[in-house]
């Protein structure tokens, strides 16, 4: 029954950095799993880990970073023999994450775009490069897709887009030309960084409906950081929980938005507006994150967590799966047998009902 | 209401040649005034002017025509080297792009504490550290992190330096360009709550531009909708919401995904298509639906509109 098809699995993910200011722990054994076709999302707090996790996966991570422990296991099909082939990225040396991986198989949006483009480059020089260099195809070929690729990602007048550099674009058109270097090759697998932060809402629906399209048609798996919850709702299957370097939720997007367990995802839920806030004051989760630069005891959410057991402050907590599911899994003592009945806030859980009666 | 505007943008214009054929008419014709301690919400597609505007103001861009006036005094004409950095400490820009403009080889202590350098506007080394501490936590990030450079952190910090290096300064504008589009929800509010409290001791003005709709809603007292150049219609947060009148202004609205998995899989927004509506900005005038509230529109499209 089951013919779902593992493309990208990261097992108990370890790294850090090395900074004036000591050793920075900053991924504190992260897991993940892509199905084929499929889109996860990665939402978490600013400073959790998103976008070094998704970095590790492309093999480009910072100079002072280090990958202490884990793997990153990508399954394909072989184009010519048809074997199913295995590897596991944290072990394989930079010639072949280049020739196989980066860009052709694997390919990333990145969060801040103007870091990715070359400033010195016209952009349809940079959407050109990457096929060129993979597919070998000409010249013209590729000239005609960038332009089609252009096109594709809503910017007007492509043509004439092509010979200028990106410094005379606006954000939101930068991100699109990162986007259409992503789509160049035809990647397995795409990972988005905030791909569409400086996006306009109109923009953003057309991009995120653009992916959809490609997955439908070449199978495509996504992964999408974001923090925007709004677009998690609308594209996610798969939703993981970020804090503090760890996953501390994964579960479907249904079980996520309207049964979420960890009491940070509680606090990320209530601090989502709406467009009937009018309250004086957002809600803000209380306190700041742990400083990884330091050692982290029991459960890294513990001091922010008005519902902290003794036990958060000693003991870190294993992922507990949620009864009668099998893809609801919850870091948190809460979810022992044993520990005492919690609820989420009142605020969040009459918020959630009003979601659910909006879905009816 | 005797009060003077901070800001006073008139008939701005800013285009830019891109070869001998080709001028973008970035921003073309648009006005709108901003009053102390005001937040004005600035929204609209990708491309359609909203950083340019900013960046004409804080005179990055010479404006091809219109005048500005800030404080009382004209800024949209010639000006000296002095005068451009007198302007900019009475205001400040926070960038959308933080990493493009965070110089990759200093240490977040000096980028934070730039503008104090450049104002001497401390008596020793420990009183702008100190700062330049208290501004890192009302940021919500660790003194600890003053050491470190900016590419040793992820997207949202990086962005909150940028927040810091303009709020220490005490201007009296902020133009906050997408300032906490990289910040989760949770940073967003706190960073959002922050400038709103900064406002109401200091009583700066804010020209607030986001994508985020439910967040310029929320922070904004009004709001410009603006559409290749061209505000099309104006007015207060309430009136844009509760009473869009410009088809565009409402296509924007429909757009706004909804974080309700189950509504939002199946929504489908309406798009706009000013060719298909015959809609031409360069005719339309404004015209009033309130005394705070108006649309670019010609007397037949707001007859239409209005119907
Ligand atoms: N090169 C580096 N040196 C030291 N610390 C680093 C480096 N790169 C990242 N970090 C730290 O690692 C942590 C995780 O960073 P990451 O960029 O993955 O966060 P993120 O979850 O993507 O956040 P955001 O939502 O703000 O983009 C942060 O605390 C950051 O400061
Ligand atoms: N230096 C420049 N040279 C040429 N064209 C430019 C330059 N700066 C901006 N433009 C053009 O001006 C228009 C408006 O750009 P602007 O950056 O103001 O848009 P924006 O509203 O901020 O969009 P976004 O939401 O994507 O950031 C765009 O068409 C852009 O290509
Ligand atoms: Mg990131
Ligand atoms: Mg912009």
């Amino acid at each position: 029954m089951d013919t779902r098809k593992k493309i990208l699995e990261v097992k108990d993910l370890k790294i850090s950095f090395k900074t004036d200011g000591g050793t920075v722990k900053a991924i504190r054994g992260v897991n993940l799993a892509l199905h084929q076709g499929e889109t996860i999302a990665i939402v978490g707090e600013s400073g959790s880990g998103k976008s070094v996790t998704t970095k590790a996966i492309m093999g480009i991570l910072a100079g002072n970073g280090s990958i202490d422990g884990g793997q990153i296991l990508y399954r394909w099909t072989d184009e010519n023999s048809g074997e199913e082939k295995e590897v596991d990225l944290v072990k394989v040396d930079e010639s072949f994450m280049q020739k196989e991986i980066r860009g052709r198989k694997i390919a990333m949006v990145f969060q801040d775009p103007m870091t990715s483009l070359n400033p010195t480059m016209t952009i349809g020089n940079q959407i050109m490069e990457p096929m060129i260099h993979h597919y070998g195809i000409s010249k013209d070929e590729a000239y005609k897709k960038a332009v089609e690729l252009l096109d594709l990602v809503g910017i007007t007048d492509p043509e004439r887009r092509m010979p200028t550099y990106p410094h005379q674009h606006s954000g939101g058109m930068r991100q699109r030309v990162v986007i259409a270097i992503a789509l160049a090759c035809d990647p397995y697998v795409m990972i988005c960084d905030e791909p569409t932060t400086a996006l306009d809402v109109t923009i953003q629906a057309k991009f995120l409906e653009l992916v959809q399209d490609i997955q439908k048609k070449k199978n495509l798996s996504v992964i999408y950081i974001t923090h925007d919850l709004g677009v998690v709702a609308k594209v996610a299957d798969y939703v993981n929980v970020m804090y503090a370097g760890k996953i501390v939720e994964t579960g479907t997007i249904d079980e996520i938005f309207y049964d979420p367990r960890h009491p940070y995802t509680w606090g990320l839920l209530s601090a989502m507006p709406d467009l009937d806030t009018d309250d004086d004051e957002l809600y803000t989760i209380p306190g700041t994150p742990p400083n990884l630069a330091h050692e982290v005891k029991g459960d890294a959410f513990a001091p922010r967590n008005q519902f902290a057991l003794n036990i958060d402050l000693r003991v870190e907590p294993p992922m507990f799966d949620v009864e009668g599911s099998e893809t609801h899994k919850v870091a948190s003592w809460l979810m022992h047998p044993k520990a005492p009945k919690i609820e989420m806030p009142k605020e969040l859980k009459h918020r959630l009902e009003k979601m659910k009666e909006a879905a009816k | 209401m005797a009060q003077e505007p901070i800001l006073v943008v008139k008939d701005l214009k800013q285009y830019f040649k891109v070869s001998r054929s080709f001028t973008v008419k970035a921003v073309d014709g648009i006005s709108f005034d901003i009053m102390p301690g005001e937040t004005y919400g600035l929204v609209g597609e990708s491309g359609s002017g909203k950083s340019t505007t900013g960046r004409s103001i804080i005179r990055l861009y010479k404006p091809t025509a219109g005048q500005i006036t800030f404080n009382g005094k004209d800024i949209s004409g010639k000006m000296s080297k002095e005068s451009i950095k007198e302007l900019r400490t009475h205001m400040q820009m926070i960038f959308q792009d933080p990493m493009a403009c965070l110089n990759p080889r200093k240490k977040v202590v000096d980028i934070i504490g730039e503008g104090l350098d450049i104002h001497h506007a401390y008596s020793s080394m420990e009183e702008r550290n100190e700062k330049v501490y208290q501004m890192l936590e009302l940021v919500g990030l660790s003194r600890e992190f003053a050491t470190r450079y900016p590419h040793q952190f992820s997207g949202g910090q990086r962005q909150r330096i940028g927040i810091a290096r303009a709020l220490i300064m005490n201007p009296d504008l902020i133009i906050a360009d997408e300032a906490i589009s990289a910040l989760d929800v949770s940073i967003q509010a706190q960073v959002v709550n922050l400038m709103k409290k900064i406002q109401k001791e200091m009583g700066v003005a804010i020209l607030f531009i986001a994508h985020d709709l439910s967040m310029v809603k929320y922070i904004s007292d009004r709001i410009g909708v603006l559409h290749l150049g061209h505000l099309v219609e104006a007015g207060t947060s309430d009136e844009i919401f509760a009473n869009p009148i410009h088809p565009y202004t409402k296509s924007l609205l429909s757009a706004i995904p909804h974080p309700n998995p189950r509504v939002e899989k199946t929504r489908k927004s309406f798009t706009y298509d000013k060719k298909a509506e015959g809609i031409d900005y360069t005719v339309g005038t404004q015209h009033f639906v309130s005394d705070t509230h108006y649309v670019l529109a010609t007397d037949e499209e707001f007859e239409k509109w209005t119907k």
